[in-house]
């Protein structure tokens, strides 16, 4: 299909996009790379009055490191995260979990901001930077304000953004030493939306967790920093331990059922991905296998 | 208020000025303004690949890009690497593969391919896979355009520089 009619309006600052979201408000919708937007509104799940182009505003885009943080701007394409040496050092986690985001023609387009303000619950990158702990950076008529990734997903396509603000950047802080990551998904082809996935940041030394956080994607209405995590930090991880955090991931999730899979398919994978995960990041590949219910 | 809005771009290296209605897409601006019908539309909401264009020289789909947001930008059709001859060995190669039968995936096809062929000369078969993931054929089963895209490279590899 065609997306509706609507108005346009091509911003020519961050300050301009703002006056334009002040006046529009729940009418206007901002288009960034338009990888999410433009098939919502082809498909006329959306219909904004007035369609906001932030995709010019240079002033959004780049990654820098300031201090101990790796400051993204929000027009950063899946495509600059897949090639920055400064991501690649400092958030390889990004790095890998762009290379599952869609197809190269959507990688060259699609934004991180776009992504995490569209909030997409089977989508890789808003379960990162819950993994990662990062920080929104949303700019609106008050002034900037700074919301914790784990705060910041309400639901499904909801975030604690409201309609006159503009999320700007993510300031991922940047891992120290022993810190580890993993991501995995389940998808039906390579680049389709996740059945089930596992974007996961640790901390291991003398063979042990001292952090550990993982994010699931496409288990629940947001990204989901999973609790059970808890039982595997600074303990030594057997299979009866691994059994238990498992069994505590399964009461933690409330899966949907679609199409793809039903919410006790979810769940088992779910616990295969925790159990990967484990054995990849403790190097200890027999934690892999195994029936863990 | 959604009146048509001023765009200067270009395709295929001409510059080309219009008033277009922000809905209209990229993909339909190329077919039914410019009449350049061999960007195809599939599904319209950017799975099948049909519609792939080059802006600025990276491939994009056009049916998830509004016309008004290529004001500024070089445009490149399936027409405008076809006649400049730069995928003319690929053309060949489908066509001695049969890596087409209806031809409604080609275009998209030959974009991405080329696509990947200039990032990544010598692509293995996994890597022409993947890259190639985006674009569905119903026709041919893949396997004739991994095939062609594979000999592709391998003849280009071979050219003297």
């Amino acid at each position: 299909m065609k997306a509706a009619a609507f108005a346009y309006a091509r911003a020519t600052s961050v300050v301009n996009a703002l006056e334009l979201l002040a006046v529009h408000g729940d009418k206007a919708k901002v288009l960034s790379g338009g990888q999410s937007l433009m098939p919502a509104m082809n498909l006329r799940l959306l219909s904004p009055e007035i369609v906001v182009d932030i995709g010019g505003l240079a002033e959004l885009r780049g990654i820098a490191m300031r201090g101990g943080v790796l400051v993204v701007g929000a027009l950063t394409r899946h495509v600059d995260l897949l090639r920055s040496p400064e991501i690649a050092l400092h958030a390889p986690l990004l790095r890998d979990a762009v290379s599952h985001v869609a197809h190269p023609a959507i990688r060259n387009r699609g934004t991180i901001g776009g992504s995490l303000a569209h909030a997409d619950p089977a989508s890789e990158l808003p379960a990162c930077v819950v993994a990662l702990d990062a920080t929104i950076v949303a700019r609106g008529p008050t002034g900037e304000r700074r919301i914790a990734a784990t705060k910041f997903f309400k639901g499904i396509f909801e975030t604690a953004l409201s309609s006159d603000e503009l999320l700007v950047a993510i300031e991922v802080p940047v891992t120290g030493q022993g810190s580890t990551f993993f991501f995995q998904e389940y998808a039906r082809r390579h680049g389709d939306y996740a059945v089930v996935g596992l974007a996961a940041l640790a901390v291991v030394a003398a063979g042990r967790f001292s952090d550990l956080r993982l994010g699931f994607f496409a288990v629940g209405d947001r990204p989901l920093l999973a609790a059970a995590a808890g039982k595997l930090v600074n303990a030594c991880v057997n299979r009866g331990l691994l059994a238990e955090a498992a069994a505590a991931l399964t009461n933690e999730l409330d899966p949907p059922e679609d199409q793809q899979a039903t919410a006790a398919m979810r769940r088992h994978l779910a616990t295969v991905l925790l159990r990967r995960c484990v054995a990849d990041l403790l190097a200890r590949p027999e934690l892999a296998t195994g029936v863990t219910k | 208020m959604s009146a048509p809005v001023s765009v200067s771009l270009l395709v295929n290296g001409e510059p080309i000025d219009a008033f277009v209605l922000p809905r209209i897409n990229l993909a339909d601006f190329l077919r039914e303004n410019l009449k350049l019908t061999g960007t195809h539309v599939g599904c319209e909401h950017g799975v099948c690949g049909a519609c792939t264009v080059r802006i600025d020289g990276e491939v994009v789909r056009s049916c998830l890009m509004l016309t008004v947001q290529a004001h500024g930008a070089s445009v490149e059709t399936i027409e405008g690497i076809s006649d400049s001859g730069e995928i003319a060995d690929l053309q060949a190669a489908f066509r001695e593969r049969n890596a087409l039968q209806c031809g409604y995936c080609t275009p998209g096809m030959l974009m991405t391919a080329q696509d990947l062929l200039k990032h990544s000369p010598a692509p293995d078969r996994q890597a022409i896979r993947e890259h190639l993931s985006g674009n569905y054929c119903r026709c041919t089963g893949y396997q004739a355009i991994v095939d062609a895209v594979e000999a592709t490279a391998r003849m280009r590899a071979e050219r003297p520089a």
